[in-house]
Formats: C-alpha cells, sequence, structure tokens
C-alpha cells in the first residue's frame, strides 16, 4: 500500500497550468501561428531534386530510390550517421558507470527460451529487409531496427547482460559498419577518383556489402544503448 | 479546403510547438525527452509532408532518406540524454530541473 | 486541389491528441505509453503519405526502441529513488556520503 503510494510519487509530474506557463504556451503558440502562416503561403513550383533522384535511378544499382538516397547519392551524409551512432555508444559509456538495466531472470524459462529461438528468425527478417531494400521499402535501417529489438529482448529476459566490460566481438560489430564505410569510401576514391563514387556495374555489390555491415552495427548500437552504461563493476543482486 | 499535404505540414507545425512548450514548462527530465521526441516528429512530419505529390506521382525521397537518417540519429540521441538524465538523478537525487522558486 | 479524407483528417486528430496527452499527462507512465501508441499512429501517417520506407523504421525505432528506452529509464529512475528514499529513512545524513561516493 504504501510503496505503491510512493511508486504513484514518483512517476507523477505537476503539469498543473500555471502562470509561467501560460507565458510559454502563449509564445508557443505566437510561434505556431507564425509557421502555420509560412507553411500555407509556401511556392508552389519550387525546384524539386525527385527527377533527378529517380532519373538517375538506373545508373545506382538499386530500384528504391531512397536506399539509392542514402547508401549512393548521399553516402558520405549516411557515412557521417553511422559514426554519429558509434559516437553515441562512446558518450553513454564514458557518462555511465554501470548498466541501467538490471533484470531478474524470469521465473519461468519460457520467456527465455522463446527469445532465444527468435534471433535466428529475426536476422533472417532482417537479411530479407536488407536484401529487399535495394528494390522494395526495407534496408539496411530497418533491418538493423529488427536486430536491434532482438537485442533489446535478450537483454530484457536477461538471456545476455554483460556483467563487466563489453565482449571484442560486441566493440567489433559496433564499429563494422563505420570501418566497412570507411573502407569503401578510400578504397573508391583510388579506383574512381571519387569518395564513394560506385561504378555503376558493382555498384549494388557495394551497397549491399555496405548496408550489411551497417546494419549489424545499428542492431548492436541499439541494444547497447539499451543496456545504458558501460558496466564496470558487478551488478549488485 | 485544404490538400492533404498541407493537413501534415500543420499537424507537423502544431506537433513541434506542443513538444517545444512541454520542452518548456515542465521540470521532470523524462517528459522534456519525451517533448524532444515529438518535436523531432514535427519535423520529419513537415519534410515528408513536403515530399508528398499527391496519391498519383511517385513522392520525393531525398526527404524520406533524411528522415530515416533523422530517425535513427534521435533514437541514438534519446538514448545518450536518458543516461544523462539517470546521471543527473544519481548524482542531484532527483530527476527533475527545478526553477530557482521551486528549490 | 484535392480534400482531405476522412481519414486523414481523423488520424491527424488522433495523432495531435495522442501527443497532446502524452506531453501533458500527471503519470509519466502513461506518457510513455502515449508516446508509444504516438509512435505506431506516425507509422500509419508515413504510410498515408507514401513514405513506407520511413514507415517501417518508425514503427521499428522510433516507436519501438525508443519506448523501450524510456520505460526501462523510468523503472532506473523510480529503483534509484526508492533505494535513496530507503537509505534517508535509515540514516538521515546520508547525502553527504553518498556525493562522496559518486
Amino acid at each position: 500500500m504504501q510503496t505503491s503510494d510512493i511508486d504513484r510519487a514518483l512517476q507523477t509530474d505537476d503539469t498543473r497550468l500555471t502562470r509561467p506557463r501560460l507565458f510559454v504556451l502563449a509564445l508557443t503558440t505566437a510561434l505556431i501561428a507564425a509557421l502555420a502562416t509560412a507553411a500555407l503561403t509556401f511556392p508552389d513550383n519550387v525546384g524539386r531534386l525527385a527527377p533527378l533522384a529517380l532519373d538517375s535511378l538506373p545508373r545506382s544499382g538499386v530500384l528504391n530510390p531512397v536506399t539509392a538516397v542514402l547508401l549512393n547519392y548521399r553516402g558520405y551524409d549516411t557515412l557521417l550517421e553511422v559514426a554519429v551512432l558509434l559516437l553515441a555508444i562512446v558518450g553513454v559509456w564514458a557518462i555511465a558507470p554501470t548498466a541501467r538495466v538490471w533484470f531478474k531472470t524470469p521465473d519461468t524459462p519460457v520467456l527465455a527460451t522463446f527469445v532465444r529461438l527468435l534471433l535466428p528468425l529475426m536476422i533472417v527478417v532482417a537479411g530479407y529487409m536488407l536484401w529487399l531494400g535495394a528494390d522494395e521499402p526495407g534496408g539496411a535501417f530497418q533491418g538493423g531496427a529488427v536486430l536491434g529489438g532482438v537485442g533489446v529482448l535478450w537483454v530484457a529476459a536477461a538471456v545476455w547482460l554483460p556483467r563487466r566490460g563489453h565482449p571484442f566481438w560486441l566493440r567489433l560489430l559496433l564499429g563494422a559498419g563505420v570501418a566497412a564505410f570507411v573502407i569503401a569510401a578510400v578504397g573508391l576514391l583510388f579506383l574512381t577518383g571519387g569518395l564513394l563514387q560506385y561504378p555503376p556495374e558493382q555498384a549494388k555489390t557495394v551497397i549491399l556489402v555496405i548496408e550489411g555491415a551497417a546494419m549489424f552495427s545499428i542492431g548492436a548500437t541499439l541494444a547497447v544503448l539499451f543496456i545504458g552504461g558501460y558496466p564496470r563493476r558487478e551488478e549488485e543482486k | 479546403m485544404i490538400g492533404t499535404s498541407t493537413l501534415y505540414t500543420l499537424a507537423g507545425i502544431l506537433l513541434f510547438g506542443m513538444g517545444l512548450y512541454a520542452l518548456i514548462a515542465y521540470p521532470h527530465l523524462l517528459r522534456k525527452i519525451l517533448a524532444l521526441n515529438v518535436m523531432g516528429v514535427g519535423i520529419f512530419m513537415v519534410l515528408i509532408s513536403i515530399a508528398y505529390q499527391g496519391p498519383t506521382q511517385r513522392a520525393d525521397p531525398v526527404p524520406h532518406a533524411l528522415v530515416i537518417t533523422g530517425i535513427v540519429v534521435a533514437v541514438c540521441a534519446t538514448g545518450l540524454a536518458l543516461t544523462l538524465a539517470t546521471r543527473i538523478q544519481a548524482l542531484t537525487g532527483s530527476a527533475r530541473l527545478e526553477t530557482d522558486e521551486e528549490a | 486541389m484535392m480534400i482531405v479524407e476522412w481519414f486523414d483528417a481523423t488520424l491527424v486528430i488522433i495523432l495531435l491528441a495522442c501527443a497532446w496527452l502524452a506531453l501533458t499527462t500527471p503519470n509519466l507512465l502513461r506518457a510513455v505509453m502515449l508516446f508509444i501508441a504516438f509512435g505506431l499512429l506516425v507509422a500509419l501517417a508515413w504510410v498515408r503519405l507514401q513514405a513506407p520506407d520511413v514507415a517501417l523504421a518508425e514503427a521499428a525505432v522510433g516507436s519501438g526502441l525508443t519506448g523501450a528506452l524510456l520505460l526501462s529509464t523510468l523503472s532506473a529512475m523510480q529503483r534509484a529513488a526508492q533505494k535513496r528514499r530507503a537509505q534517508g529513512e535509515a540514516a538521515p545524513k546520508s547525502t553527504k556520503e553518498e556525493s562522496d561516493a559518486n
């Protein structure tokens, strides 16, 4: 009874409309009004990149225009993004001395067994999404999200929880995306003379290799973010 | 009469404003992170609605790619921010950013 | 210019209501739940705007994984606050010790 009261107090936030809040509300309403006016007066005939992006599709190696933009036209952007993911992990490890998640092993083995069985199945699903992403909606980010989801389940069901530090293979997985991207970028710099400029015949292969590495990195990054923090000492029981 | 694209643009702007209000007004750090995410979704919605060119035409893929990048970066920023919030709570004992008069 | 379909109008209204409730409800657990629901509705909006790639990413990452992160943080925060409260009851001057330990 008392604990539930405390629980309720801990997860409540005072959201009453006080006078300063009313002032903030008025200001943001004014901002919304200004932005809405600007949006309603958007010019209709703006220069679009869509025709350019769609017309260049045959030379990009893939049929899904979004994948073409992400991995081919603006590959540099995506390279930096994968680097940002790595930096986020470095930041989390630097800030937090212990893992945030702290789960007891579930009372029944059903959940753990189910989660274990899910991993190979979801790797297949992620790989399928990656392969499909070349021509249909899907790709490295969506596949990576599926892998990340399985990672979260493994951690949440206490199937796998790093007690002290992270194993070498996980670090390898986290860096794989950036590594593959940089190797491809530098290699292509010598081959074609342009950073991440793919030769049209091999474009699909290059894209899928980079995407595959990036997918595993994204999945590992999301799971490690869920662990939250670098477990330096034994978790207390 | 407003079109589908305009409807979603306006919705995105409203989401952005709502998120901004909650970000400034409420002291709890978790709420602030939630508000940042809603603001992000508002921006994504403006981008995607601008890319939309009617049901018959193909949508502009460039903003789509930008938004996918944005979603993944947003979740990483959220993870980092949540870790920071947990740390702040561990160091100060409170997960709220109190104003001067309340403290 | 075409007229907005009722589906889009309804979706936008529910979406905005969900976001507003998530941002203003006093209960943080409820806020996180509403945010997850909001994320899934946004994924639906992306499909309506012919962005299936974005919808896939949003449903998995924006809603699912962000929700998991938020929930785990919420429970971690509660655990820390409860522990602190228990320690505070046992020894009222524990604040200094804790700051030294940190």
